[in-house]
């Protein structure tokens, strides 16, 4: 990693896609995996795809590099056909999620390994290899065996010997998830310096959606082998396209409302929107609910909704509480509030008619 | 903690065994070694190192203990090249039909070693199936002799009999190893065949060196084979001893020579051993 010189701006031109997956579709046992996959990704960004166990996250990544054969759509690079070239022609690598690394090799032929397969020339192999091993600060453990090594060592030689081949798209497969938390939270930012330093695609799998946020340039969400929203990590907090999105993604509250002449209702509370009338599902950030002092207004106007409940929980968390409401009915709101003090009994409360999201649910369950 | 009791029970029994049918045969061997037979064929407690020089100096114990190591070496490398590709076969590509070939290789195992051995000699002698089948194509319009009684009859058979233990550690090694490194490797741009010879045959070499020195010990060390399909020029190691200690009544000799090719397997194990445990990667 690169010791002094600051960031080097992420050139936003003009997007070039590098991979392009189209209607891909993956059953195992007649169980389907993946169901009409979509996705662009462009050259040098970095894409995390999201889900929970069982979505389908990992199964993509094994169709990219290779290790399974997808059952209808295409896969392309640059244009041509990937889906029909064996893994050991494609130029993509895989950073995997118990590392893999060869035991029976020392860290240095681990990393020249990818190179001798290629026919590097001779020559060549030891300056690249050093200077892989020095990306990652593992230089001194060269000649090292793998099983003298830490979990956080086996990653830092995977992702050499992936990163040395010089691959178009690097794939990772969950590899920061064996890792305790502050080892994770370190190489988090070592690997998004890393990223911007190549400047390889990266294709990023995990299940943790901070991680995801912290690290993407663009966020794939996955449920059930389905895509449900591709976005910036800013557009899918701020604007989640399903009430799974939503959920799954921060916390958050969905208001299951009937719209009607503009305004929408969701039990005692009620805010103006734009959307078509009828009923809808709407998400509302915890952190876009205020203390107001201003009582309840009979017709919510001027952008702002007003409300009251009664504090039923109130949860100390620093700067922010988190506090919930019970609005009546049955309605249970939650709130991060920087920190009021002990809040008791009815509260007016107030929220930006903006912050509420109109949200599809999700289909399936 | 276990009881000092329960120890001695545990312990016991089993050390008992190992000196008893053991220790003591082979100091009682070792004492041998060094007697002789008198003309009147009577053991003379007289100690020399006559019976190890002439182990040395006859040329019959000499040929024939090489004939036995190149037959052992032979049926090493046929159970190495049969077992090898079967088992990884097997472990990598057979996929539902695993078990199914796995108990193919096995059940043989639980047939009685003579009941091979005698197949073999009906399928190989002069009016055996082999024979009758060659004749009845006109490929051969007499028995074949050299098919029996031959060191060739002796590699086949003990190939035969001695590949499911060659097999049998070399599938146990080729399971263990990880196949997301078989990805790995095709991950990073090898091919198939450069994955086998760089990841795989590597990792798998613990298994060869077990199934190598299984096929190599037990056929050094077999004297049925060489009686039932071997003939004079089939004769082994193992089968002068059993005739020293039986018709020619020379038990110092057949110590003598025991003790040696003793001495050789136990090397070879100690050696395999250690090789093996280079090999081991925890």
């Amino acid at each position: 990693m690169k010791a002094s010189g600051s960031p080097v701006p992420v050139e936003r031109g003009p997007v070039e896609v590098l991979l392009s997956i189209r209607q891909v579709e993956k059953q195992f046992a007649g169980r389907p995996v993946l169901c009409g996959i979509s996705l662009e990704v462009a050259s040098g960004e970095f894409l995390t795809i999201l889900g929970e166990s069982g979505s389908g996250k990992t199964t993509l990544l094994r169709l990219i590099a290779g290790f399974e054969q997808l059952d209808s759509g295409e896969i392309r690079m640059a244009g041509e056909r990937l889906d029909q070239i064996p893994a050991h022609r494609r130029e993509v690598n895989t950073v995997f999620q118990s590392y893999a690394i060869f035991p029976h090799l020392s860290v240095f032929e681990n990393v020249a390994y990818g190179l001798r397969a290629k026919s590097v020339p001779r020559v060549e192999i030891p300056l690249r290899v050093t200077q892989a091993l020095a990306m990652v600060k593992m230089s001194e453990f060269s000649q090292s065996a793998p099983s003298r090594l830490s979990g956080g060592q086996q990653q830092r030689v995977a992702l050499a010997r992936a990163l040395v081949n010089r691959p178009r798209v690097l794939l990772l497969d969950e590899p920061l998830s064996a890792l305790d938390a502050n080892l994770r939270r370190q190489m988090q930012v070592e690997l998004k310096s890393l990223q911007r330093e190549v400047g390889i695609t990266f294709i990023f799998v995990t299940h943790d959606q901070e991680e995801a946020m912290a690290l993407s340039d663009r966020v794939a969400l996955l449920r059930a082998g389905r895509l449900e929203q591709v976005a910036e990590p800013r557009e899918i907090y701020g604007q989640p396209a399903t009430a799974y999105a939503a959920q799954f993604i921060g916390q958050t509250n969905l208001l299951r409302a009937e719209v009607r002449d503009g305004i929408a209702n969701a039990g005692p509370i009620a805010w103006p929107s734009a959307g078509p009338s009828g009923a809808a599902t709407f998400s509302l950030r915890p952190e876009a609910i205020r203390l107001s002092s201003a009582p309840q207004a009979a017709r919510p106007a001027g952008g702002t909704a007003h409300f009251h409940g009664r504090i039923q929980n109130q949860t100390f968390g620093g700067a922010m509480d988190l506090v919930e409401i019970d609005c009546g009915n049955s309605h249970i709101l939650r709130a991060r509030i920087p920190s009021p003090g002990p809040l008791v009994g009815q509260q007016d409360f107030e929220f930006a008619a903006s912050d509420a999201v109109r949200v599809r649910e999700g289909g399936g369950s | 903690m276990y009881s000092r009791a329960y120890k001695s029970a545990v312990t016991i029994p089993p050390l008992l065994w190992v000196t008893v049918f053991l220790l003591i045969p082979y100091a009682i061997l070792f004492c041998y070694s060094f007697w002789s037979v008198s003309p009147l064929q009577v053991i003379v407690h007289n100690w020399n190192l006559h019976n190890y020089a002439q182990l040395f100096r006859n040329p019959l114990y000499l040929t024939v203990l090489l004939r036995s190591i190149r037959i052992a070496g032979a049926v090493t490398l046929l159970a190495l090249l049969l077992g090898y590709p079967l088992a990884y076969y097997l472990s990598f590509h057979a996929a539902k039909r695993k078990d199914l070939l796995y108990q193919l290789v096995i059940i043989p195992l639980w047939a009685s070693y003579l009941v091979r051995g005698y197949a073999w000699k009906t399928i190989l002698g002069s009016d055996g199936v082999l024979n009758g089948f060659l004749q009845y194509l006109h490929i051969t319009h007499r028995p074949v002799e050299f098919f029996l009684y031959s060191p060739f009859a002796v590699i086949l058979t003990l190939t035969h009999i001695y590949t499911p233990f060659t097999f049998l550690p070399i599938y146990a090694s080729l399971e263990h190893v990880p196949r997301n490194l078989v990805e790995a490797s095709h991950d990073l741009g090898a091919s198939p065949f450069s994955t086998f010879v760089r990841v795989i045959l590597p990792l798998s070499l613990p298994g060869i060196l077990a199934g190598a020195t299984f096929a190599f010990v037990l056929t050094l060390g077999d004297f049925l084979a060489p009686l039932l399909v071997g003939g004079s020029s089939g004769i082994m190691i193992s089968n002068i001893v059993v005739s020293l200690f039986g018709a020619a009544y020379n038990w110092p000799l057949g110590a003598a020579i025991s003790l040696c090719m003793l001495l050789l397997v136990v090397s070879l194990l100690f050696a395999t051993e250690r090789l093996e445990k280079r090999f081991t990667i925890s």
